[in-house]
C-alpha cells in the first residue's frame, strides 16, 4: 500500500522514480526522497530494533537526530552500518537492510529479552553475572557481546577515499535557515569573509515547511533569492551537504561534506566519498535551529508514533502521509501546524490532545476553523499496538491515566516542545542555562566559549538561541552577523547592502509556548511509566531514571551512565532534556539545579576514513631515501626502517639467505673491501666565534681544543646525565665544526642545539645548519680501501698524509669531496662526503674502481656486527635513555677538567654514582655456537623483597661473528668490569639457561682488524 | 548493605525494583576524621577501601569536588595490563591486575573485568627488541607475557593488517590475562563498599585550603566547611599540582589533556585489546560494541578537559592504517581528561614535605589499570606512615637522586 | 587547537606548526648547584591552573623559540614574546592584569 499523497512534496521529483532494495524487497521512491521518506511512502514504518530489548522501532524523526531507523547500507567492502535512514538520500539501486535482529526485522528472537525487562532494569549488569567467577569471561560476556552492537562492520578494506580541505574565514555561519542566511549577509556587508555551511541538501531549514513568510514571500522563494544573492558575492561561500561537527579552541572547526547519493554517482567514481573541512574561523554564528522533543507516555515507542515536525516534513517535503487517522498530542502550539498541514493534505486527524488546560492563539484558531477536534487538558495515556499503532487511550493530562477513552488511529504525532541545538556552543566550554519560561537549555550569553583573545567566539541566533518566533529573527540575525564581523575585525560597510538578505519582517504561523510535562499524564501510574521511553535506541524508560535516583545515582552524569540515557548513536538529541526533566522531578528539584551533561563532538557521527584522509598506505608517513636508494633497491636491498629512513639491512643475492648475506658482507669487508651508504648520518654545521665554547657545553669531551683537519669522537648527554647521541666531530676551520649525529638523531640534535642557543646562551655567536640531506656520505672500508681511493682521484691517502682521525678536502671521481679517515669497524676506512646530487654517480664509480678487488656493498647489520666485534657502542642498543657514558666505560670521552657541560651536574647525583650500577662488558658464551638472545636478563638466583627474582644484567647486543667464528655479545652487568672472568646465567625459553663469561667488550683485538 | 545476587534481582523484578538501597550514602561532612582522602576517583576510593579492609581504618571522609568517578576514572579507555619493563612498575601493575581478577566478587559489584588479552604491536625492529626484552624481564618478574609473531597476531585479531607498507606488524608483546573493565563500575563498586564500611563520601565538596600546624597537616577547608583530620591523602590526578600548592609544596608534575573517542556500536569484530605505540593508537571493542580508541597526549599544560583535534586525527589515521575495515565506521563521541605527567612518566606514591600528608599522583596516561594496586599501596603507606615494598620505589626522593623508573626505554609511550 | 603568533616571524602559527617546550623562565642549574636546586630545575613545575608562562618553538615555521603567556584553564593567550628574556616583560604583565584584575602575579 502506498502512503504517497496525490499531491505535494516540494523536494521530490515525481518524474524520476528510483528503485531500491529494502531487506531484499524491491521498492520505489522518487528523486529527492530520503530513504526514510521512501520507506514511509511504501508504508514501511517498522525500520529497526532497539539496542537492549530488541523492540520494534519506527521512524520517529526526519533528520540527523533519528535514534531508531538505523540501516546497513550497501554490501561487501562498501557496506556501511548504522546510517540514519532520515539522512540517506535515495538513489537508484540503493540497497539497505535493517539491523540488530534475527532472523528478521518482523520476527526477532532477541525481542524475548523484552519479556524479561522486569529483570533487566537499569544497572542490572552491575548486580549479577558474578558467579562463578570464570563465567563472566566465558559465558555471560560473549552472550552480551553477541546481542549488543547494531550494524555489522565491513570485512574488507574501504574501497573509497577521502580528502581534507582547509578554509580560513572571518565568520562561519552554521545553518542556512532564515537566521543563518540573514546573519551571513550582514557579516559580508560589513566586509567579512563568510562561509555558510548547511547539513542538508536543500537550504532554508524549517522555514519552508512551517509556513513562514518573509517580506510577503513564501519562505522557500525568499531563501532561493537569498542563497543566489549570497553565492554571487566574492566574500561569501555557501555549501550544502556539509555538517559542522565540532568546535575547538581558537576557532578551529571541523565539518564533513558528503557527496550526493553516496556510492551511486558513477560519473565521478574517482571523487572522494567525503571531505573533511578543517576550518579556522574568527567567529562562528550558530544558526543551527532546534530539535523537537518527544513526549513521554506509555507506548510512545510503538512504530507509527512520530515527532509532529517530522510528520509535517514528510507531508510537505516528500508528499508522504504517515497514516490516515492521526492523533496529535502536544504541549505547545507547533504541533497544530502539523495538524493543519496533514488535514490540508487530506489526512484524517482523529483528534488533537493538548495537555494544556486553556491554550489559545492563532494556531489553535486555525485548527478549530478547519474543523479539527481540539481537546485541551488531555493527553495520551497509552498507545495500543506492538509493531504498529492501532489506537490510543486518551486521558486527563493531570490525572493518573486511570480513566481513559479509546481513540482508533494508525499514527500518533507528538510535540514536547523544542530544544535549541546548542551543541556547538558547548563543545568548547560554553555554558548553558535552563530557561524555565521557554522550557529549554539556552546558551548562557555571559559564559560563552572564548577564543584566543578571551572574547566569545560563538554567537547563537534564531531558534538555536531560543527565538522560536520567526518575526524576531531578522533583526536578531542582522545584529549577530554584524557583531561577528566586528569581532573578526570588520566594522566597515564595504560592498552593497543587499535587500535580499535583509528582510524587513518575517511572519510565523505559530507561537510556541510549551507547558512542560516530563511524563504524561502527570500522575501516571507505574504501569504507564514503565512503558514510557526516554531513550528509544537504548531502551531507557522513565522508571529507569527513577531507579537510578533511588539508588543514589543523582548527579546527571551518574544517572546518564547508570541508565545509558543519551549514550546511543543520537547522543541524546531527543532524550537528554526529557531525561533531565524526569531526574529533576524524581528528586523534587528544579532543572536548573540538576544541570545538564556536556555535549562532546562530533555533532553527528563522523566516518573514521574521513578523519584519516589521504594519509594511508605509503602516504601514511613518507619514507626518507638517500640518493642511492634506487640502486640499492635494484641490487637486492633487504630494507630496514631506521628512524624515518630506509636503509639496506643487507643485499641479498639470488637464493641467498639473510644470514648468509650478512656473513658474506662482513667477511668481504674484513678481507677485501666494502662500500657503505652512510648518507643518513646526521651532519650539522656549527659555526661562529663561540662555536668551540658551545660544543664544549654540548659534548662531554672538549671540542674547542680540536685542531683544524682533525676529528674527535663525541658524546652528548641530556641534563639528566644520560647519553642521547654520539658521533664524530670534525674541525673545518677556526670557527667552524661539522658534527656527525646518529641517523635517527639529526633533527632532534639540531633542535637540541638550537634550543640551547636560543633560550639559554643567546648572547653566544654561534650558527647551526642541518646539512644532513645536502650531502651523501660513502664509506670505503677494508684492507683494499686505500687502493680504491687511489684509483678514484689524486688525494694523498697515505698513512703519513692522512692519519687516523684526519680529514681533508679534495676531489674524487671528478667531484669536490670532504674525506674523513674514521672507522666504525676497526678496518682501514675512508668516509667521503659530497653533494647529494653527485651521490649515485660517485657510488657507481667507486664500485667500478673496486670491481677487480672484490668490492661489495654492505648493509646495516654487517655494520652493526663489525662495530660489536670491536666493542663499539651503538646509541639505542647499548643505551636506552638510562645509561651514562661512565656506565659504558667511556670515561675517556668525558672531560673531568671542564667546569660544566650538559649532564655534568646530573652525573654527580648519588644514584648515578652508585657502585652497583650496571656497566658495559663483553659476554662470551661457554658454548661458542650459542648466541644469547637480545634483551636476555641474567639472574643470580636471589629474590627481592616483593618476591621477584633479582636481575643482575642484560644483553644489549648479540651476534654471530663470522670473523672470529663464535657468538659475541655486549651487555650491561651489575659491577660488570669488576667481575671479569665470572660466569653468569641467562635464563631463556623453556627453562634453559645460557651461561656466559664476563669478558672485555673488545672481541676483535688490537692485532686483528687494527688497520684503522 | 543489601547484597547483590541473582536471587535479589529476581525478587526485585517482582516488586518493580522498589527494594534497592542507595549504592552509597550522601552524608554531611563531620567536623573531624582520622583520614581524609581528597578525590573520589578510582585511586582515592580504592585507597579508602584498602585502608578499611587491610588496616581497619574506617573513620574516613572522601571529599570530591564534583561527582564521584567523574575524572579520569570515567574518561579512560579501560585497558588493564602489567607488561611493564621495570621491576617497580611490573610489581605494582601486576598487583593491580591480579586484584582486578577477583574485584567483582570482593566488592559484590560486577566491574566486568574481562581478561581478553592485550597485544602491543611491534612495528619497528627497535620495538621488536624492546618487547622481546620486556617479555624476558616479565618472565623473571612473574608477569605472564610472551613475544608472539605476526601470524599469531593475525590469528588473535583477524582485522589487523599485518602487511602495511609503512609499518608492518613484526610481532607483539602479548599478555593473555590483560584486558578491560567497566570503568564507572570500578568507582561505583569501591564507593558502595566504602560507604558500607561507614566511610563518608562527600560529593560536590571542593577543597579550598590545607590546614597545617607547624609542619603537620591538621585538616582542610572546603566549600562545605572546615574538616579536620590526622592524615591527609591527596589523590586528585590532574589537579595534584593545585592541591600540592595548597599544601605548600611543588611537584614534578605537569597536567596535560589526553583524548579518547568511541565509534558507534557494531557487532563484535575484535576480541582483544591492541596497542600500537609506533603509530600512537590503541583500540578495543567494548561489550556494547563501540570501538574504544585512544592515542597520545597533548604537549602543553592544560586544565580544560578539551584536547586538540589534530591528535584525534593522528590516532584515527594510525588505526585506520592498522585496521583497514574500520574506515567506514564512525566516530560517535570524543572527549579528553587531564592527566598528570611526572618527570619520568612513572607515578608518585609518597610522603610529602608536610607531615602526615601523602600523595598519590602522576599516573599519567595509564592510571585506570593501576587502581586496585595503587589503592592497596597507598593505604599501606598512609596506615603505616612508611611505604611498603610496592610504593617504596615511587617516592618523591627519586627525582633528587636520579633514580628514575623510566618505562619509555621499551616503548615510546607509557600508556 | 591553539593559534600563537610567533614574535619572531609574525606568523599566526597553528598548533600543528608548533612544538611546546614547557614552563618558561627556569634558571639552569650547573655543577655548583645544590641537590635541591638541581631537582627543582629539572622537575618541579608550577603547573598552574591559570596564567602560565611557557616556551614554544615555531618548529615547522621559522624555527625560533618564543615565550607565551596563556591561561591553562581557558586557553586564552595574553601574548607572545621573545625567548631571550629572563622574566615576563611588563607589557605582558599589564595586559594580563587588565584581563584578570584579581590575578596575583607570576608564581614565585
Amino acid at each position: 500500500m502506498s502512503r504517497r499523497l496525490s499531491e505535494g512534496g516540494r523536494l521530490i521529483d515525481r518524474e524520476v522514480p528510483l528503485g531500491f532494495l529494502w531487506n531484499n524487497r524491491r521498492l520505489t521512491g522518487f528523486r529527492g526522497d530520503t530513504l526514510a521518506s521512501a520507506l514511509l511512502a511504501n508504508d514501511q514504518q517498522l525500520a529497526g530494533r532497539s539496542f537492549k530489548y530488541h523492540r520494534p522501532r519506527g521512524i520517529v524523526t526526519a533528520g540527523p537526530e533519528e535514534p531508531n531507523a538505523l540501516v546497513q547500507l550497501g554490501h561487501g567492502a562498501s557496506s556501511e552500518p548504522n546510517l540514519r535512514a532520515t539522512t540517506v538520500e535515495l538513489a537508484d539501486g540503493l540497497r539497505a537492510t535493517s539491523q540488530n535482529h534475527w532472523p528478521s526485522l518482523e520476527f526477532d528472537i532477541g525481542a524475548a529479552t523484552g519479556y524479561l525487562a522486569p529483570l533487566f532494569a537499569a544497572g542490572f549488569y552491575y548486580k549479577t553475572f558474578m558467579w562463578p567467577r570464570v563465567a563472566w569471561k566465558h559465558v555471560f560476556e560473549p552472550l552480551i557481546r553477541r546481542s549488543a552492537g547494531l550494524g555489522i562492520p565491513p570485512t574488507q578494506p574501504d574501497p573509497d577515499h577521502y580528502e581534507h580541505y582547509h578554509a580560513h574565514v572571518d565568520v562561519l555561519v552554521v545553518g542556512s535557515g532564515i537566521a543563518g542566511l540573514v546573519a551571513a549577509g550582514a557579516a559580508a556587508d560589513a566586509g567579512a569573509r563568510v562561509l555558510v555551511l548547511e547539513q542538508n541538501p536543500e537550504f532554508g531549514g524549517r522555514a519552508p515547511v512551517d509556513g513562514i513568510t518573509v517580506d510577503g514571500l513564501a519562505a522557500s522563494e525568499w531563501i532561493d533569492d537569498c542563497v543566489a544573492d549570497l553565492a554571487w558575492r566574492d566574500l561569501v561561500r555557501v555549501r550544502n551537504r556539509t555538517t559542522v561537527l565540532g568546535v575547538y579552541d581558537h576557532g578551529y572547526v571541523f565539518a564533513c561534506e558528503h557527496r550526493p547519493r553516496p556510492n551511486m554517482d558513477k560519473s565521478r567514481a574517482d571523487a572522494p566519498r567525503q571531505r573533511l573541512w578543517r576550518i579556522r574561523a574568527r567567529q562562528i554564528v550558530m544558526a543551527t535551529g532546534a530539535i523537537e522533543r518527544p513526549l513521554a507516555f506509555a507506548g510512545n515507542d510503538v512504530p507509527g508514533v512520530m515527532l509532529a515536525s517530522a510528520a509535517r516534513d514528510y507531508a510537505v517535503n516528500f508528499g508522504v502521509g504517515i497514516g490516515d487517522r492521526v492523533v496529535v498530542v502536544t504541549n505547545n502550539d507547533s504541533a497544530y501546524l502539523t495538524a493543519t498541514a496533514l488535514a490540508e493534505a487530506g489526512i484524517g486527524i482523529a483528534g488533537i490532545l493538548d495537555i494544556r488546560e486553556s491554550p489559545a492563539g492563532p494556531a489553535l484558531d486555525r485548527a478549530r476553523a478547519v474543523g479539527l477536534d481540539v481537546r485541551t487538558g488531555m493527553s495520551v495515556a497509552s498507545v495500543f499496538g506492538r509493531r504498529q499503532v492501532l489506537g490510543v487511550s486518551a486521558t486527563a493530562s493531570n490525572g493518573d491515566g486511570a480513566r481513559t477513552e479509546r481513540i482508533v488511529a494508525n499514527a500518533v504525532v507528538m510535540s514536547g516542545g523544542w530544544s535549541p541545538s546548542v551543541h556547538l556552543w558547548s563543545h568548547c566550554g560554553g555554558k548553558l542555562a535552563w530557561d524555565a519560561n521557554r522550557g529549554c537549555f539556552l546558551p548562557d550569553a555571559d559564559r560563552p566559549p572564548a577564543g584566543a583573545d578571551g572574547v566569545g567566539m560563538v554567537i547563537p541566533v534564531g531558534a538555536a538561541n531560543g527565538t522560536m518566533d520567526a518575526s524576531g529573527i531578522p533583526d536578531e540575525a542582522v545584529r549577530a552577523g554584524r557583531e561577528a564581523a566586528r569581532r573578526a575585525g570588520h566594522r566597515g560597510r564595504r560592498g552593497r547592502q543587499s535587500s535580499a538578505s535583509h528582510p524587513a519582517q518575517a511572519e510565523d504561523a505559530a507561537e510556541s509556548q510549551p507547558e512542560l510535562a516530563w511524563m504524561v499524564p502527570r500522575q501516571a501510574k507505574r504501569s504507564l511509566r514503565s512503558r514510557a521511553f526516554l531513550d528509544y535506541q537504548n531502551d531507557v524508560k522513565v522508571t529507569d531514571i527513577e531507579l537510578a535516583v533511588r539508588e543514589g545515582f543523582q548527579s546527571v552524569e551518574h544517572a546518564k551512565r547508570y541508565t545509558t540515557l543519551g549514550m546511543a548513536t543520537d547522543q541524546g538529541k531527543l532524550s537528554n532534556v526529557n531525561g533531565i526533566g524526569i531526574l529533576a522531578t524524581s528528586m523534587g528539584q528544579e532543572i536548573a539545579g540538576v544541570g545538564t551533561t556536556t555535549f562532546r563532538p562530533p555533532y553527528t557521527p563522523l566516518t573514521l576514513g574521513a578523519i584519516a584522509g589521504e594519509a594511508h598506505g605509503p602516504l601514511f608517513k613518507p619514507v626518507r631515501k638517500t640518493p642511492m636508494d634506487g640502486w640499492h633497491d635494484d641490487h637486492g636491498a633487504h630494507w630496514e626502517p631506521v628512524a624515518d629512513w630506509r636503509r639496506p639491512y643487507c643485499y641479498l643475492r639470488d637464493g641467498e639467505t639473510v644470514k648468509a648475506a650478512i656473513n658474506r658482507e662482513i667477511l668481504n669487508t674484513r678481507r677485501r673491501v666494502g662500500l657503505l651508504d652512510a648518507s643518513t648520518l646526521g651532519k650539522i654545521l656549527v659555526s661562529g666565534p663561540d662555536s668551540g665554547r658551545f660544543l664544549d657545553m654540548l659534548y662531554t669531551g672538549r671540542m674547542s681544543t680540536l685542531r683544524q683537519g682533525r676529528c674527535r669522537y663525541g658524546l652528548m648527554c641530556n641534563e639528566n646525565g644520560f647519553l642521547i647521541d654520539d658521533g664524530v666531530i670534525a674541525r673545518l676551520g677556526e670557527e667552524t665544526f661539522l658534527c656527525h649525529t646518529t641517523s635517527g638523531g639529526s633533527d632532534r640534535i639540531h633542535a637540541w642545539m638550537e634550543e640551547w642557543l636560543q633560550t639559554e646562551w643567546w648572547t653566544w655567536k654561534v650558527w647551526t645548519v642541518n646539512l644532513t640531506e645536502q650531502f651523501v656520505q660513502v664509506g670505503i672500508v677494508g684492507p683494499e680501501a686505500r687502493t680504491v681511493m687511489e684509483r678514484l682521484g689524486n688525494i694523498d691517502v697515505s698513512d703519513e698524509a692522512l692519519r687516523f682521525m684526519d680529514h681533508v678536502d679534495g676531489e674524487l671521481a671528478g667531484f669536490p669531496v670532504r674525506l674523513f679517515r674514521i672507522s666504525f669497524s676497526g678496518e682501514l676506512s675512508y668516509e667521503i662526503q659530497l653533494p647529494a646530487a653527485a651521490g649515485l654517480e660517485f657510488w657507481t664509480q667507486a664500485l667500478e674502481a673496486g670491481a677487480d678487488l672484490g668490492i661489495q656493498p654492505y648493509g646495516t647489520e654487517a655494520l652493526h656486527v663489525m662495530r660489536a666485534e670491536k666493542g663499539f657502542i651503538m646509541i639505542g642498543d647499548e643505551t636506552d635513555g638510562t645509561v651514562t657514558p661512565q656506565d659504558l666505560g667511556l670515561d675517556w670521552a668525558v672531560s673531568r677538567l671542564k667546569s660544566d657541560y650538559l649532564g655534568k651536574r646530573a652525573q654527580a647525583r648519588s644514584y648515578l654514582n652508585a657502585p652497583d650500577r650496571w656497566r658495559l662488558v663483553g659476554l662470551a658464551t661457554e658454548d661458542p655456537n650459542a648466541v644469547l638472545p637480545d634483551g636476555a636478563y641474567a639472574t643470580d638466583g636471589s629474590r627481592q623483597q616483593d618476591g621477584g627474582k633479582t636481575m643482575i644484567g642484560r644483553v644489549t647486543s648479540s651476534y654471530w661473528s663470522p670473523t672470529i667464528n663464535r657468538s659475541i655479545a655486549l651487555g650491561l652487568v651489575e659491577r660488570g668490569p669488576d667481575r671479569m672472568g665470572e660466569v653468569i646465567g641467562f635464563p631463556v625459553e623453556s627453562g634453559r639457561t645460557i651461561r656466559a663469561k664476563i669478558v672485555d667488550p673488545v672481541f676483535l683485538g688490537q692485532d686483528a682488524g687494527a688497520n684503522a | 548493605m543489601k547484597r547483590y545476587s541473582a536471587f535479589a534481582i529476581a525478587k526485585e523484578a517482582f516488586r518493580h525494583q522498589l527494594g534497592w538501597e542507595r549504592a552509597w550514602r550522601s552524608p554531611e561532612p563531620k567536623p573531624e576524621y582520622e583520614v581524609i582522602i581528597v578525590g573520589a576517583g578510582g585511586h582515592g576510593l580504592a585507597t579508602a577501601y584498602y585502608l578499611g579492609k587491610n588496616h581497619g581504618i574506617t573513620n574516613i571522609a572522601i571529599l570530591e569536588k564534583n561527582w564521584l568517578g567523574g575524572g579520569n576514572t570515567g574518561r579512560n579507555t579501560t585497558i588493564i595490563r602489567s607488561n611493564y619493563l621495570q621491576d617497580a612498575s611490573a610489581a605494582i601493575y601486576e598487583k593491580a591486575r591480579s586484584l582486578y581478577e577477583t574485584l567483582s566478587q570482593d566488592l559484590n559489584y560486577n566491574v566486568m573485568f574481562s581478561p581478553r588479552g592485550v597485544a602491543m604491536l611491534a612495528q619497528t625492529h627497535h620495538e621488536v627488541r624492546g618487547y622481546r626484552r620486556t617479555a624476558r624481564a616479565n618472565a623473571i618478574q612473574g608477569v605472564e607475557t610472551e613475544f608472539i609473531g605476526s601470524e599469531q597476531v593475525k590469528a588473535l585479531c583477524p582485522i589487523i593488517n599485518v602487511d602495511g607498507p609503512r609499518f608492518p606488524v613484526l610481532g607483539a608483546l602479548w599478555q593473555p590475562r590483560g584486558g578491560t573493565a567497566r570503568h564507572d563500575a570500578v568507582a561505583w563498586g569501591y564507593a558502595r563498599a566504602c560507604s558500607d564500611m561507614g566511610m563518608d563520601i562527600i560529593q560536590n565538596c571542593a577543597v579550598t585550603a590545607v590546614r597545617r600546624t607547624g609542619g603537620t597537616v591538621t585538616g582542610v577547608e572546603t566549600t562545605r566547611g572546615a574538616v579536620g583530620c590526622r592524615k591527609l591523602g591527596i589523590v586528585v590526578a590532574g589537579h595534584s599540582g593545585v592541591l600540592a600548592a595548597m599544601a605548600g609544596f611543588r611537584l614534578p608534575v605537569e597536567s596535560v589533556a589526553l583524548q579518547a573517542l568511541v565509534s558507534e556500536p557494531v557487532k563484535p569484530c575484535m576480541d582483544i585489546v591492541v596497542m600500537a605505540n609506533t603509530v600512537h593508537g590503541y583500540m578495543s571493542q567494548s561489550d556494547k560494541g563501540e570501538l574504544v580508541i585512544g592515542g597520545g597526549a597533548d604537549g602543553f599544560n592544560n586544565y580544560t578537559q578539551r584536547g586538540s583535534f589534530h591528535h584525534v586525527e593522528e590516532t584515527v589515521r594510525a588505526l585506520v592504517e592498522t585496521f583497514p575495515i574500520i574506515s567506514r565506521l564512525r566516530m560517535l563521541r570524543q572527549w579528553a581528561g587531564i592527566v598528570d605527567m611526572t618527570g619520568d612518566r612513572s607515578p608518585i606514591l609518597s610522603k610529602t614535605p608536610l607531615e602526615n600528608c601523602f600523595i598519590n599522583c602522576g599516573w599519567g596516561t595509564g592510571g585506570f589499570k593501576a587502581i586496585p594496586g595503587s589503592g592497596w599501596a597507598m593505604a599501606e603507606l598512609m596506615a603505616k606512615g612508611e611505604p611498603g615494598p610496592l610504593a617504596a620505589p615511587f617516592g618523591l626522593d627519586r627525582f633528587r637522586e636520579g633514580r628514575f623508573i623510566d618505562e619509555s626505554v621499551a616503548a615510546g609511550v607509557a600508556h | 587547537m591553539l593559534i600563537l603568533t610567533c614574535p619572531c616571524c609574525g606568523a599566526e602559527a597553528d598548533e600543528t606548526e608548533l612544538a611546546s617546550g614547557g614552563e618558561a623562565h627556569i634558571q639552569r642549574q650547573g655543577p655548583e648547584s645544590t641537590d635541591a636546586a638541581f631537582e627543582a630545575y629539572l622537575f618541579q613545575r608550577k603547573n598552574p591552573s591559570g596564567v602560565h608562562f611557557e616556551r614554544w618553538r615555531h618548529a615547522f615555521g621559522c624555527g625560533k623559540w618564543f615565550h607565551a603567556a596563556r591561561c591553562t584553564r581557558t586557553l586564552e593567550v595574553f601574548g607572545t614574546y621573545t625567548a631571550q628574556s629572563l622574566k615576563p616583560p611588563k607589557w605582558i604583565l599589564d595586559r594580563i592584569r587588565k584581563r584578570r584584575p584579581d590575578w596575583a602575579g607570576p608564581l614565585p
